[in-house]
């Protein structure tokens, strides 16, 4: 199970950079950890501590009235580079539920909806205002049941999502409970249409 | 009569278990390669729910990251990295899945092994927990890029949620200038459409250029395409790809093989199949290209002056070319060629096979690596490294001050002892250039195998093509 998403509201935190890769929201060097535990202290690690470990006041995570935030207001690009699913665990670890930037990287993007954190996508113009009032200390809420985004109680948005997928952030399912549950039949007679028309694919089973 | 489709559609096509979306489908998956680092606690997923792996021998694992260059007759020397590759050992294990073991000559970087494995073949689908599984679309495989959760769906299901990328054509039509490679290609596709680019398309590269690249530039290509923000990137399958294939240790053998072969032949998209987006590079103007930021678009010429921002109109991405050109440590307008390097990385899944390495041997044999150079070579694969020895490419590498190492991912994620210290400058043939990606302060120039060695014999950034004229 992730965490569900069904109602949330807090303040943003406003991080404006394009193309914050995942090298930067978790730096490779952590990733020799096996678990997923202490997930948040890595995060955006060295952008929040200098060399000598000395916190960075004013990097926005920093920031000690956004503490609590729930919400990201990111830059075009979010999440580029690396496949690494720490990026998305360590954003939901430390407290963040959902990112308003105008892209994400592709497989970001695959591993966020796996673990809860909701992605939406905007222009960058609609992108910036936001992240004006995220700086102002907006109220940022999110309702997945009714499909709405609001700011300061304004909508912004409708939330693009499938009945399915906001089922999975409402229940807090994991795609592959999903699939195991409901697609077994499917994939096994696939499988066996597959196996005739290309068996050197299975030749070696 | 069907419509024309490009290769990218009859590969999806020819995998949809089920339609989920307009958009998005269930996908058969038919291999998974692992290592070391993305998959621990995509086993523990397995462990919590007791499902099996649904097909092992759909999957093959080696470590490849975290792994030391040096010293391989010892116990990993850093705790941390020792337990992540003790726990691989056990997850295979545990879960009967083929395992290539630190000490066999076949180990490697995951996508210089598999197709050297003859694990990776044309018209299949393939995931792996690391982004940089576009080399694998080298063969005409719908290969890409998968998180840890999607890595345990693959091991227990053999097939995952994806969403149709839109098709891109990148033509690299007439022919390259002397000096020029595959690297340099890749390099201007991405300083031409920027590192967001390709977000959501899968590249289909094609055109004379292409067609005339081994399968290792090929696989170069392809390799770097996620730096321009494509999940998947392909080469159409041809003679060129059966004859690298062929005989490999799990390719197809006999019979299978002609069957197919014959299979492969009608993968190529068909003549009029329409492509989303279209783009052209016109080979004849690319030059050897470095990179002088902190993000693979961030590339110019070798010839040409670092770019000033104050050119740049807006915002936020002039902000972050001064943050850049700040960690860079480099001054707006001043030439690019001749800036010191302290360090020279030789290897990645990029730029870590055999041609790579023959490319920069070109370069180095006679002359001596700069003093105040540290200069590494990093075989892609065991199998790579006994291949150059035979060759003697070692002697020459050891002989101009090179160090020779073991298999890895190496430097170019810096996930081993192989870092650059803070400030310090590094020529690499790797594939990204992030802030921290080769070690924390560490600055990273991108660019070919040959670049990379003209710059360990002179120290600084150099132009290839004037070190060739001078000898």
């Amino acid at each position: 199970m992730s965490e569900p998403l069904v109602r949330i509201a807090s303040q943003a935190i406003s991080l404006p950079d394009p193309n914050v890769d995942t090298d930067i929201i978790f730096p490779a060097r952590f990733l020799l950890k096996i678990d997923r535990d202490g997930m948040a202290d890595c995060l955006f690690h060295d952008r929040r501590f200098d060399a000598d470990g000395v916190l960075q006041e004013a990097f926005p995570f920093n920031r000690p009235d956004r503490q609590t935030a729930q919400f990201l207001v990111a830059g075009p690009g979010f999440g580029c580079g690396s496949s690494r699913e720490q990026a998305v665990w360590a954003l939901t670890d430390w407290g963040i539920r959902v990112v308003i930037a105008p892209d994400f990287g592709d497989i970001f993007s695959g591993n966020a909806a796996k673990n809860g954190l909701l992605l939406i996508r905007m222009d960058a113009g609609r992108t910036a205002a936001l992240a004006a009032k995220a700086e102002r200390g907006a109220i940022f809420s999110v309702d997945v049941p009714a499909r709405r985004f609001t700011v300061d109680n304004e909508e912004v948005c409708r939330l693009d999502l499938s009945d399915a997928m906001a089922e999975a952030f409402i229940e807090g399912w994991e795609e592959i409970d999903v699939i195991l549950n409901r697609e077994r039949e499917h994939i096994a007679s696939f499988e066996a249409g597959h196996r005739s028309r290309q068996p050197w694919l299975f030749a070696n089973e | 009569m069907n419509a024309p489709r490009t290769l990218y559609e009859k590969l999806w096509d020819s995998h949809v278990v089920r339609p989920m979306s307009d958009d998005t489908a269930l996908l058969y998956v038919d291999r998974h390669l692992l290592h070391e680092v993305s998959t621990p606690q995509s086993f523990v997923a397995l462990d919590k729910r007791g499902c099996g792996v649904h097909r092992p021998a759909a999957n093959l694992a080696v470590p490849d990251h975290s792994v030391p260059t040096r010293h391989r007759d010892r116990p990993i020397a850093d705790p941390q990295a020792r337990a992540q590759a003790a726990r691989l050992v056990e997850n295979v294990e545990r879960y009967g899945i083929p395992f290539i073991p630190l000490d066999d000559i076949r180990q490697g970087i995951v996508h210089v092994m598999g197709p050297e494995q003859g694990f990776t073949l044309p018209g299949m689908t393939l995931a792996c927990g690391d982004s940089h599984t576009t080399t694998h679309g080298a063969f005409g495989t719908l290969a890409f890029g998968v998180g840890a959760s999607e890595c345990g769906i693959v091991m227990a299901a053999q097939a995952l949620v994806q969403r149709k990328a839109r098709t891109m054509a990148v033509r690299i039509e007439g022919s390259l200038p002397p000096g020029v490679g595959a690297k340099d290609v890749a390099l201007a596709f991405i300083a031409r459409v920027g590192v967001n680019g390709a977000v959501g398309h899968a590249i289909e590269y094609m055109g004379p250029v292409v067609r005339g690249f081994s399968m290792e530039a090929r696989m170069t290509l392809c390799n770097m395409a996620i730096e321009a923000g494509a999940r998947v990137a392909l080469v159409a399958p041809d003679d060129v790809t059966f004859d690298w294939l062929k005989g490999r240790p799990m390719a197809p053998q006999g019979d299978l093989w002609e069957q197919a072969v014959s299979c492969w032949r009608s993968l190529p998209s068909d003549e009029n199949a329409a492509f989303d987006r279209e783009v052209t590079l016109d080979a004849g103007e690319i030059a050897p290209h470095v990179t002088w930021g902190t993000s693979p678009e961030d590339t110019i010429a070798i010839d040409q002056p670092v770019p000033d921002p104050a050119a740049v109109m807006d915002e936020q991405r002039r902000g972050r070319l001064q943050r850049a050109l700040a960690y860079m440590d480099l001054e707006p307008g001043k030439p690019i060629e001749g800036t010191p390097v302290d360090m020279v990385f030789i290897g990645s899944c990029t730029n870590g096979r055999l041609v790579d390495l023959e490319a920069a041997a070109d370069v180095v044999r006679g002359r001596r690596v700069a003093p105040h150079v540290q200069a590494l070579v990093v075989p892609g694969s065991g199998l790579v490294k006994r291949a150059a020895e035979e060759k003697g490419l070692d002697r020459i590498f050891i002989e101009a001050g090179f160090e020779w190492r073991e298999a890895g991912c190496s430097m170019c994620v810096a996930m081993n002892e192989d870092r650059l210290k803070p400030g310090q400058r590094c020529a690499s043939t790797s594939n990204r250039n992030f802030e921290g990606r080769q070690g924390r302060g560490g600055r990273t120039h991108l660019l070919s195998p040959a670049m990379a060695a003209a710059a360990a014999i002179t120290g600084t950034l150099t132009d290839i093509r004037k070190l060739e004229a001078m000898s």
